[in-house]
């Protein structure tokens, strides 16, 4: 870790101005992500702008219906804000399914959109990485490659985006707002992150400089029917192989609006519009379900150690979509949850 | 008169509890001293080859570096390869820190940056530049090089670790008449120690050739030895001292680089230096091996055992062999008159293995009694019924008694408070909503040791009884149990007892492993006792003429008095009369070898295991879990169920969890965190329940007792992997078992 200079911004053009004054500059939120990559080398700042002041926390509702969520306010205020619980409990679900209650406390919402792969190699400053180094190679492709991606892959990076707060968010259509160089933006949530292609060294298409300031949430919040359901290598405290955040609107049964998205198996939360298209004016059951995992799952790709993944997901599909029928089954950390008796 | 008060058998609560969740008690790398440095290792980012170059002039001019210290500007150490050998050394040559050019295994430490911060020696090393000649043909997997396989070179080691019983009548004849047979292979990947305490060693200074060492460590004369060895120094002036050490579970059996090193900077810059190992350093030095056993078991049509083969491959460093006795255990549960026993090394390119938690036998274990399971199965008898049925109250492969074996009492007690019996016999016959229901059960055995152990017990003019060893306390309670020992000779309350360990000065204790502490020192402080009250007669004697005629036998000691006759004089009287001089003496305990000869001596454990395993989606947890243990007698059944809780964690992680993921092609652990080195949390443990049964054991040593340090971890990882069969009809012999391998 190199020294470097820490400066508080108290708004974001001055955090704007901070940031430009040097080349080797960085954000600062929560710092759970940051300091961990500076620590091991992998992150390299010579001056980080504390941004956790240029805004006031807060939820605000907003005049459709939706509500504008502070990038700055932390997971855990988040997912326990009474708004979001009662509305938009898919994503509560989701925030806290991941990481610890101490990391939540300090986490950020913005900080979480811009986590970056939990891949062994590119945490490794001592292996090739083309996202850390593009151009170095990826030995993930032929090593151990049990938590990698099955879709939307290259032939430069099979990393997977690890957060469990975007999987919802994907789900919900969220927007993030921001506020650039070049002014400010609206982003729908699908095309905020990217697929690896030829640069995996790039997560998302937000610029130097640029800063989250909101996310944004439809009116349209599935309260009723939901579920996150997260499949990991230890009940709690660690990311996800596969994790499903999906969401129904019924009427009488029958599926009116339906999102399906899929974290760990891809660089960005998955969504496939044909997949939840199809489910619209069926009755959710295993048929239904296994037909839209089948779509959703078309093209994914099994490596030596991760082939499981398309088949689990296509369980956790369905498991999560019948639990969505009835959310209060749901289980704490998103374990799979007792449908047997739907 | 006081009362007589009894502190053995009580559940009395860690006596430093108090400084060690308030943060009081100061660990290695807490002592802090003006002046002291601070030195990060630099590890090899290759496999194997020879460091041609290290570019030291860069970060030597970064601000606050003092030093780099790797093999070209090393200060010499000893000549000889022995010098280097600690007591837990197999057989081979020691590895040595910076002492050539030549990379043996990734990760190898290579060279120390010591800088007035340790930010400013982190930094150092990460921008420390290293130029290698890699060997790209390295071989660090276990199952892709079984063609190395060959005994382990006899040596020193071989006195604890001896080679494989020799095979009894004929087992492959056995095998292929007999009526039922069952076969297995079985494997894990690497384990790696990871005790919440770092490794860490504060090296003072105090003049030429006089160090003060804070380390964590099993065995404070151990590394006292080993650094007066290597760097030429008196034993007298170099003082190891480690009263609190985080947990160690046979990581801190042997010295551990960061040691080597800190002493090192210290003596060549005279400077008081700390080194402390991050947490991904911590994947750089022993671990339980990669290990791979076949294991086959025959039996006649009434499930009574006929031939036992067991077969294991570990393996081991290019420089040293380190061995399990893997394959010793089978014939010493079940008696069988065919018996085919192997033991091979792969030696590979890594660092050398290291004892962790139940070396061998929690390895073992998992191959025997997953395959007797298979057994039961084909049987059709019930898994309990067939252990009794092939139950041996004698070591049927020595033909030799027990000291004492209460196993059956384990698998009675242990059945009937598990509920055992609901278990419906056939797989996949219970289920609980979407989860399909298994119970496991397996047997455990672990060696009851005793070692030589010097004590000092003495009674000072406050009347106080002070008890002193060089033996640590590695968080099994060793420092509350000694306490305990101690107050129960001499019916004191343990307020008056003062025990004094974890220093090399104090008197000989050995490194603190293998479950044999608490007889090892325990007995030593009977005897120090023994000897003391001997001398407090003497003095009683010579005090009060009302003593004249008592004897050992006729005198009690209670509550710091002596007792005749209705007469007391307490031993502030004693020691008053002795001039106010404190009365004292050193005592052996060491373990009646020649009586023992004729004895098998073990603990014994039976585990019982009710798993939930998701049916479409693989997910396994344990729900409820119980380990029965006989271990002779309880000291404190406080410390020791945590021992044996903690063993069961140990268990469920082994089986259902923790997993270092090599990558062959790098010869590196990818995974070297604890992020993704999945060690249990919280929501992976559930219902734990522990029963000590009755267990009186008269031969065994003065106390009864055998030691709870690693029988806890033996029998739960079978259990849960024949809960899971039983579960879902998946043998998963391979572990950790995780959900991808039932779906
Ligand atoms: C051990 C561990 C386990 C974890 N497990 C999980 C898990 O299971 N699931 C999960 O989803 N997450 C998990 N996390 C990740 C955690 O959610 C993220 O670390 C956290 O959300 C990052 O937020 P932060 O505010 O701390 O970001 P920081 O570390 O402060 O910043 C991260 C990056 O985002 C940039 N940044 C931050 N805010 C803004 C902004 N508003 N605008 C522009 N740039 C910004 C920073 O410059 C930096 O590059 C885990 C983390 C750890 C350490």
């Amino acid at each position: 870790m190199n020294d470097f200079e820490y400066r508080l911004a108290a708004t974001t053009t001055e955090a704007q101005q901070q940031f430009s004054s040097s080349r080797r500059s960085s954000y600062v939120a929560g710092g759970t992500n940051l300091i961990d990559l500076l620590k091991y080398n992998l992150a390299d700042a010579d001056l980080l702008v504390d941004i956790n002041q240029t805004q006031a926390t807060s939820i605000e509702e907003l005049a459709g219906g939706g509500v504008r969520i502070s990038a700055l306010m932390t997971n855990a205020d988040t997912a326990y804000h009474p708004l979001i619980e009662k509305r938009y409990p898919l994503l509560s679900k989701a925030i806290l399914a991941g990481a610890s209650a101490q990391i939540r406390n300090m986490a950020t919402n913005g900080g979480n959109l811009l986590q970056r792969t939990r891949c062994y190699y590119f945490y490794d400053a001592a292996s090739p990485c083309n996202k850390r180094n593009p151009g170095s190679g990826c030995p993930a492709l032929t090593g151990q490659n049990r938590m990698m991606a099955i879709l939307g892959a290259s032939g430069h990076c099979i990393a997977v985006f690890p957060s469990d707060m975007c999987v919802a968010l994907a789900a919900l259509e969220a927007v993030i707002l921001t506020n650039g160089p070049a002014g400010e933006r609206m982003v729908k949530f699908g095309d905020f992150h990217r697929l690896p292609g030829e640069h995996p060294e790039l997560d998302n298409i937000l610029q130097p400089g640029e800063i989250i300031t909101a996310i944004e949430l439809p009116g349209e919040g599935f309260a009723a029917n939901y579920s996150y359901l997260k499949i990991r290598d230890r009940s709690s405290y660690a990311f996800a192989l596969v994790s499903v955040a999906t969401a129904f609107e019924l009427e009488n049964g029958i599926i009116k609006k339906a999102r399906i998205a899929l974290g760990g198996v891809a660089h960005k939360p998955w969504r496939v519009n044909e997949a939840e298209g199809n489910l619209i004016g069926k009755a959710v059951n295993k048929d239904t379900l296994g037909a839209a995992a089948d779509m959703i799952l078309k093209g994914a790709i099994g490596l030596e150690h991760n082939s499981f993944k398309i088949e689990l997901a296509k369980r956790a599909i369905i498991r999560n979509g019948l639990t969505a029928l009835k959310p209060e089954l749901q289980l704490p950390g998103a374990q799979p949850a007792d449908t047997s008796m739907l | 008169m006081k009362e007589m008060n009894t502190t053995i058998g009580k559940p009395v609560s860690r006596l430093e509890g108090f400084e060690k969740v308030t943060g009081a008690a100061k660990y290695a790398a807490d002592h802090h001293v003006p002046g002291l440095l601070y030195g990060y290792v630099v590890n090899s980012t290759i496999t194997k080859g020879r460091i041609t170059k290290i570019y030291t002039r860069e970060v030597s001019a970064l601000p606050g570096i003092i030093e780099i210290l790797t093999h070209e500007n090393r200060m010499p150490t000893a000549w000889f390869d022995i010098q280097y050998a600690d007591m837990d050394a197999p057989s081979g040559t020691v590895f040595k820190p910076l002492h050539d050019d030549k990379i043996r295994y990734n990760g190898q430490p290579i060279a120390l940056v010591i800088a007035e911060s340790y930010e400013q020696a982190r930094l150092g090393a990460a921008k420390l530049r290293v130029e290698y000649d890699e060997d790209t043909q390295h071989a660090t997997e276990l199952k892709g090089n079984l063609e190395r396989a060959r005994p382990p070179k006899p040596g020193m080691a071989f006195l604890l670790k001896p080679p494989p019983p020799k095979p009894t009548g004929d087992f492959e004849k056995a095998y292929e008449e007999a009526a039922f047979r069952a076969k297995g292979e079985y494997g894990h990947s690497a384990e790696f120690h990871n005790p919440m305490e770092l490794f860490a060693s504060t090296v003072l200074y105090e003049g030429k050739g006089k160090l003060a060492i804070y380390s964590k460590t099993q065995g404070t004369i151990n590394d006292q030895t080993f650094v007066a060895n290597v760097f030429g120094l008196k034993y007298k002036n170099v003082k190891v001292i480690a009263p609190y050490v985080g947990g160690a579970f046979g990581s801190g059996l042997r010295p551990q680089y960061q040691l080597y090193l800190a002493v090192m900077a210290a003596l060549q810059l005279q400077r008081h230096v700390r080194v402390v190992l991050d947490r991904s350093q911590m994947f750089t030095f022993g671990h339980r091996p990669q290990t791979l056993m076949q294991m086959r078991i025959s039996a006649d049509g009434d499930g009574k055992v006929t031939g036992l083969n067991h077969e294991g491959y570990g393996e081991t460093s290019a420089y040293e062999d380190y061995s399990e006795i893997l394959v010793k255990w089978a014939p010493m549960l079940y008696p069988a008159a065919n018996t085919l026993l192997k033991y091979n090394l792969v030696p590979l390119d890594v660092a050398t293995p290291l004892d962790m938690r139940a070396p061998g036998g929690s390895t073992a274990f998992h191959a025997i009694e997953c395959t007797m399971d298979q057994l039961a199965y084909q049987l059709n008898m019930d898994p309990l019924g067939l252990r009794i049925k092939n139950y041996s109250e004698a070591d049927p492969l020595e033909n030799k008694p027990f000291t004492s074996k209460e196993l059956k009492a384990c698998y009675l007690q242990g059945a009937a408070k598990f509920g055992w019996y609901g278990r419906k016999p056939e797989p996949r016959s219970m289920r609980r909503g979407n989860k399909l229901v298994g119970y496991g059960m397996a047997t455990g055995m672990w060696d009851a040791m005793q070692m030589p152990a010097r004590v000092e017990a003495k009674i000072t003019p406050d009347g106080k009884l002070h008890i002193k060893s060089a033996i640590t306390d590695i968080g099994t309670g060793t420092f509350t149990v000694m306490t305990q020992i101690a107050a129960e000779q001499f019916g004191m309350a343990m307020e008056d007892v003062i025990f004094d360990y974890g220093n090399s000065k104090l008197p000989f204790a050995p490194i603190q492993g293998g479950s044999f502490s608490t007889s090892t020192v325990g007995v030593g402080v009977v005897n120090a006792s023994k000897a003391l009250k001997k001398m407090l007669l003497k003095l009683a004697k010579k005090v009060s003429a009302e003593f004249k005629n008592a004897e050992v036998g006729t005198v009690t000691f209670v509550g710091g008095e002596i007792i005749y006759n209705g007469h007391a004089l307490s031993f502030i009287k004693l020691v008053a009369a002795n001039g106010d001089k404190p009365i004292h003496t050193k005592n052996m305990g060491y373990p009646h070898a020649l009586k023992l000869r004729k004895y098998a001596m073990a603990t014994h454990s039976a585990a019982f295991v009710e798993v939930e395993v998701d049916e479409d989606l693989g997910v396994a947890t344990v729900t409820r879990a119980l380990t029965a243990v006989a271990a002779g007698r309880i000291i404190n059944p406080k410390t020791a169920r945590s021992q044996i809780l903690g063993g069961m964690v140990w268990g469920i992680s082994k089986a259902l969890r923790e997993e270092a993921l090599l990558d062959p092609a790098i010869g590196k652990y990818v995974n070297q965190n604890l992020a993704e080195y999945h060690l249990p949390v919280h929501a992976d443990i559930k219902g734990l329940d522990v029963i000590f049964v009755e267990e009186q054991d008269q031969l065994i040593n003065e106390l009864g007792t055998k030691g709870v340090g690693e029988i806890g971890v033996v029998a739960i990882t079978p259990a849960i992997a024949n809960a899971v069969y039983h579960a879902t009809g998946k043998r998963i012999n391979d572990l950790p078992i995780h959900f991808d391998k039932l779906l």
